[in-house]
């Protein structure tokens, strides 16, 4: 019962380690070239979702600041120098929040309409900007998968190219059949 | 194996719980500063992007460039020239078919759709989720819908494949031309702060921009390396028609 109650508690660390052992052991033992490449896929996104799985807080929300965070901090600099389009979306948020202002009835459907209503603490500093770090994950994870996807697409088409390279020479995609044919060249 | 995943396991032990606010990568003052400082320092509500685009531009730059780097390594993998005379068994039949009223008319309709989605993602990177990476991949997608659909000669027709890499280096030149540019205004490599002076706005708006200007380079390198991969090893390198 503890056993299962451990990973209940730390699935996110079992799972990873589960797809990342499944992955090795593709990149290992397999004869085929193609499935050492899933295995190779699997390992990175097993280390992804570590990564993405320490960023979590309980109770926090993605790492964009709402809408209301935002402008409160655009009424406080001048925002004389935006540029016209900008300067017309300004506006029309100028005149919402007014209307929150206006309203207090408003505040709730103004905060259900941006999809952030579980946090109507945050709605009350508008221009305060007093940002809670604990409401939001951790940004820094997120940015360094972002960039590890962009290598392991990199990595994958390069891999492929080579299989697909070797799969012309040696007409097949077995390990073993290409390193018998390379002895048997010697 | 097996034992490397029980040592793994071993350690989970130590790690931090499920959704802990306070284990060391969440409380360390970095990220803390990334998630309360963003908004002061470049407007910028997105902070993936913030820093992905900003504090940390000089990896995402050659983060551009490790693709750029992996597109002409795939086309100097596979490419026909000086490979001899064994291609003849791989040259592919050009299908006479008339391509499919469903799937023709299902692409003229959702191509400009995923096209415009693309830029979006692209231009409002730094507002919500998106950015240049994912928006160039929305692109590349489209064009590959394209040459799936069609062939991929109808695709290249819109991208050329000797233009590929000279559209790939223009994103990272954008990139790279941010970069020098604040280094010219006086400020460090990839400094957007300085470029205030050439841009509307205040030093955070100067950020901003910046931020905005990088990712169209991002999206303009992915985009093409997308299409490029695809139309590689689908056409076994010959650039002509593919699957």
């Amino acid at each position: 019962m503890e056993l299962l109650e451990g990973i209940a508690d730390r699935f996110n660390y079992w799972i990873y380690v589960i797809l990342m052992m499944i992955g090795l052991f593709a990149m290992i033992s397999k004869n085929n070239l193609i499935k050492k490449l899933i295995g190779m896929s699997i390992f990175q996104t097993a280390i992804i979702l570590f990564y993405v799985s320490i960023s979590y807080k309980e109770g926090a929300t993605i790492p964009i600041l709402y809408h209301d965070q935002v402008h409160g901090a655009h009424h406080e600099e001048a925002s004389v120098t935006e540029t016209a389009a900008h300067h017309d979306a300004e506006q029309v948020a100028h005149e919402a929040s007014a209307d929150v202002h206006a309203e207090a009835s408003d505040h709730a459907e103004h905060a259900a309409s941006s999809d952030h209503d579980d946090h109507a603490v945050s709605h009350e500093d508008h221009g305060s900007l007093e940002i809670d770090p604990d409401l939001f994950v951790n940004p820094l994870p997120h940015v360094l998968m972002l960039t590890a996807i962009v290598v392991g697409v990199a990595t994958l088409g390069v891999g492929l190219a080579i299989t697909q390279k070797l799969y012309g020479e040696f007409g097949t995609l077995e390990e073993s059949e290409i390193l018998e044919q390379i002895k048997s060249a010697k | 194996m097996i034992i490397t995943g029980l040592l793994l396991l071993q350690a989970e032990k130590d790690f931090p719980d499920w959704g802990d606010t306070s284990s060391p990568a969440n409380s360390y003052r970095l990220s803390q500063h990334y998630i309360t400082q963003t908004l002061h320092e470049t407007t910028v509500p997105n902070m993936v992007t913030a820093v992905l685009a900003d504090y940390r531009g000089y990896d995402t730059m050659f983060e551009t460039v490790v693709i750029f780097t992996a597109g002409i390594a795939i086309i100097g993998i596979l490419s026909v020239i000086g490979t001899g005379g064994n291609r003849e068994q791989f040259e592919p039949k050009l299908s006479e078919k008339k391509p499919d009223l469903i799937i023709d008319t299902t692409c003229r309709l959702i191509i400009p759709i995923i096209q415009v989605f693309a830029l979006y993602v692209v231009a409002h990177g730094h507002h919500s989720p998106g950015g240049g990476f994912q928006g160039g991949v929305i692109f590349g997608a489209s064009f590959i819908l394209l040459a799936l659909a069609r062939n991929l000669q109808t695709a290249q027709a819109w991208v050329p494949e000797n233009r590929i890499l000279n559209l790939a280096g223009i994103g990272i030149f954008i990139y790279a031309g941010f970069g020098v540019a604040a280094l010219f205004l006086g400020g460090n490599f990839l400094d957007y702060g300085v470029l205030t002076k050439i841009l509307p706005g205040g030093v955070e708006d100067a950020r901003s921009h910046s931020m905005l200007g990088v990712e169209i380079g991002v999206a303009f390198t992915v985009t093409a390396i997308m299409f490029s991969i695809y139309s590689s090893l689908a056409s076994n390198g010959t650039m002509k028609e593919g699957i």
